[in-house]
């Protein structure tokens, strides 16, 4: 029998469905979020099958809208939102400020039973008919005129929302009260520190997105009449409310993939990161004036000019903390001992999209060019560059950088760089032409389109497969891992951080005593050769 | 180029970064006795009672937020229909509404005196009174509230497909009661799960699990009481007073 850890300390179904322990429901996270994103995947690929050809001649049009909707909702709200703070930040941020679990180890239970409860609503929704409406749930359409289960899937999303609220709150007040003696706010890891400004978006907008759909639910079941225009309602106001959420969800999906993609650099250009200080203030001043941008979605709206020029400066100035981050990652790769292992390959992904991504948004922060793209293939490309390109590059990154130390194995290393390399070649190919198209003019949520079009979109479907086969392959080899791969040491990286002192996989308890802790986890080289924050 | 970090350790388990440290030390535990409600990953009473106030303070925030979103309707649709606005609130019961007030601020004053009780380590038996006094008073205020609504649904002022408005602005008046029925409403089942929280609350202080050592359950429900408590501070004068001095009916 192996050493006792928190995988073999416990067997059956009760012990993981009844766990406490925050790696294990880690766990139960990481299993149920991987069925909704090869789920949200399935509905991606119906859309690039209808997309191969000008015609509509797989899907009827209504089948088409139901497809787009039911991705953007899977995939927005069941999995880039849980994904990394859900599995990744629930199984680390304990480990790396020296405690044994989170502060409130029910509510992390409870807050997975919540996510599957909202997940079965909207499953149910998916298998009843789906949604049309798009995952926006845009008034007046979602209260009026639609006919699917509008009502389902918004409750999905309600519910959903608590499970976000309470992963929040137990971060918060984890980071604020159970750090080790010695971990102050300044030696903490820069991936904590994301995860504290993503839980600070998840405490602050989320309930917001709840009250939102709930007035969507009791406007189509009550007929109260809060964005009804036929009583004077504002169904703008829905897209102020549904936006101050769903802009600042955005950040809740990158940063946490941006603290990932820390952690890696500094562990593969074996340095210290260039300006601790600046990028754990940088996350900070992301998810702040993220809450201020929302209006940039609706330029076009009929909100006021003057409105839309402030919030056009704003979403011009987000963007300076993200390039700080950008700008400080590649100063720490600049004369490191750089090793190409896979996570540095999904780091090195992740900063080159996310640059194209950002890049592109600031076209889009800028009102008059908006006018031109807006509700076009360049907006798809622009938020999947960031949502795909880089929260997803991120959860991949930090699954393959972790994975020795969640599942005690070694995955096979020259699959793993395989992979990345077909997923980053397969996501260019997949979205690259989309923001050509987009800026020639092709519109968004449409089955048909102009013949001209169509180099564009066989180029992106093509890419389409490559990219899902990039993703099936960590699925295998992972799971293959488990069984088959080699015991991974306590620190196969040569890593710094509290969680790579312990054992892989790690003991129930984390830490057999408290430890204290004298340095920054991210000090590579001691204080005397830093010279910088 | 890695030469200049020469020096730097280039493995896990850097020397003297954590210290392990020796038996006897206060954080090992095990120097004096378990509180018998200490949760194993608390190092402390202190630390664990610092962690649900603080978490229920995050929890009151995120509900400042969802109530937030209803105050920016209301607020959007005042400024767009002042006077249907007024007409619509100078159908709503100004006195019930105030008595309502009066009976959640004195039930505030109870539960604060609940969680002085547990704090002083009172007898079992008055930290219970202060609770189910609480809880009476709770009861009160939703007791009138069913008399309100039921106003309402006699008088037809219930959105939807039977509304029926007399006055001059009958859609400012539906979205009002809309928005008054969504904030109500949503205050009301806060006081009913508040309420629901007490009965805990209050069987835990029949066990006498509540002295000066520990009485952190009530402190937090306390927190949550008068936290809705405070919504309704807010709802009363926006729902029910302002704009009446204009006229009306």
């Amino acid at each position: 029998m192996a050493t006792l850890n928190y995988l073999n300390n416990g067997h059956g179904l009760a012990s993981w469905l009844l766990t406490k322990d925050h790696k294990r429901i880690a766990l139960l996270y990481l299993v149920s979020i991987t069925a909704f994103f090869f789920l949200g995947g399935m509905f991606a690929f119906m859309i690039r099958l209808e997309l191969l050809t000008p015609a509509g001649d797989v899907m009827t049009a209504e089948n088409y809208n139901k497809m787009f909707t039911m991705h953007g909702v899977v995939m927005v709200f069941f999995f880039l939102i849980p994904s990394i703070p859900a599995v990744l930040g629930n199984f680390l941020i304990p480990i790396m400020i020296g405690a044994k679990d989170l502060a409130f180890p029910r509510i992390n239970l409870l807050s997975w039973y919540i996510y599957v409860l909202g997940g079965i609503f909207t499953l149910v929704a998916a298998l009843s008919g789906g949604v049309d409406t798009g995952w926006t749930f845009y008034t007046p359409y979602s209260t009026a005129a639609a006919n699917s289960h509008v009502i389902l899937a918004a409750l999905g999303v309600f519910i959903t929302g608590f499970s976000s609220i309470l992963t929040g709150l137990n971060f918060i007040v984890t980071i604020h009260r159970m750090r080790a003696p010695g971990m102050t706010w300044f030696r903490m890891p820069l991936f904590v520190w994301s995860h504290y400004a993503t839980s600070l978006i998840f405490i602050l907008g989320t309930p917001v997105i709840a009250i939102t759909v709930l007035l969507v639910a009791a406007e189509r079941v009550l007929h109260f009449g809060i964005f009804d225009p036929a009583l004077g309602g504002d169904p703008v106001l829905f897209q102020h409310l549904f936006w101050f959420y769903s802009h600042p969800a955005v950040y809740i999906m990158i940063l946490p993939a941006m603290g990932v993609v820390s952690e890696i650099v500094q562990a593969f250009a074996r340095k210290n990161i260039f300006g601790y200080s600046f990028v754990a203030f940088s996350s900070l001043a992301i998810a702040i004036i993220g809450f201020l941008v929302w209006g940039h979605h609706i330029f076009v709206a009929g909100q006021s000019v003057y409105a839309g020029m402030i919030f056009s400066i704003i979403s011009f100035i987000v963007a300076i903390p993200s390039a700080i981050k950008v700008f400080n990652w590649t100063a720490t790769i600049y004369r490191g001992s750089v090793s190409l292992e896979a996570p540095m390959l999904y780091a090195f992904g992740f900063i080159g999209l996310f640059t194209i991504g950002g890049l592109t948004g600031l076209f889009l922060a800028a009102m008059g060019l908006d006018i031109h793209v807006h509700d076009t293939y360049f907006i798809v490309a622009h938020f999947h560059y960031i949502m795909v390109g880089g929260a997803i590059m991120g959860y991949l990154g930090g699954m393959h950088y972790w994975w020795p130390k969640i599942s005690g194995k070694m995955y096979p290393e020259a699959w793993a760089k395989f992979a990345a390399l077909l997923v980053f070649v397969g996501f260019n190919l997949t979205f690259f032409p989309q923001f050509l198209v987009g800026y020639l003019g092709m519109p968004r949520r449409y089955h048909m389109y102009p013949p001209e079009f169509q180099v564009f979109n066989v180029l992106s479907t093509a890419g389409a497969t490559v990219l899902a086969v990039g993703y099936l392959l960590p699925m295998i080899y992972f799971t293959y891992s488990i069984f088959k791969g080699e015991p991974a040491p306590a620190n196969p990286w040569g890593a710094m951080g509290l969680e790579w002192e312990i054992a892989s996989p790690p003991p129930t308890e984390n830490f057999a005593v408290t430890p204290i802790v004298t340095h920054g986890t991210h000090q590579y080289a001691p204080n005397k050769e830093v010279g910088v924050v | 180029m890695s030469d200049s970090y020469s020096e730097a350790p280039t493995a896990g388990g850097m020397p003297g970064r954590v210290a392990i440290q020796p038996p006897g030390n206060p954080h090992d535990g095990h120097s004096h006795p378990h509180h018998p409600k200490l949760q194993h990953h608390f190092d402390d009473m202190a630390q664990q009672a610092e962690a649900s106030t603080l978490g229920m303070w995050v929890f009151l925030v995120t509900e400042i937020m969802f109530f937030g979103g209803l105050f920016m309707a209301y607020l959007l649709y005042r400024w767009a229909n002042p006077m249907g606005f007024q007409e619509a609130s100078s159908h709503l019961n100004v006195w019930l509404g105030a008595f309502n007030t009066a009976v959640l601020i004195f039930s505030s004053l109870t539960m604060a005196m609940a969680v002085r009780a547990a704090q002083t380590s009172a007898p079992a038996k008055s930290q219970v009174m202060w609770l189910v006094g609480t809880m009476i008073l709770g009861a009160v205020f939703l007791g009138v509230k069913v008399v309100e609504y039921a106003d309402k649904f006699k008088h037809h002022t219930v959105p939807g497909p039977n509304f029926v408005w007399e006055g001059q602005y009958p859609a400012a008046a539906e979205i009002f009661y809309s928005i008054y029925f969504c904030m109500t409403g949503l205050h009301a089942l806060h006081m009913i799960i508040g309420i629901g929280i007490m009965l805990w609350i209050t069987w835990m202080a029949a066990r006498r699990q509540f002295d000066s050592s520990y009485y952190t359950p009530v402190e937090v429900a306390g927190l949550y009481w008068h936290f809705v408590d405070i919504v309704w501070i807010f709802l009363f004068p926006l729902l029910y007073l302002i704009g009446r001095h204009y006229g009306g009916h």
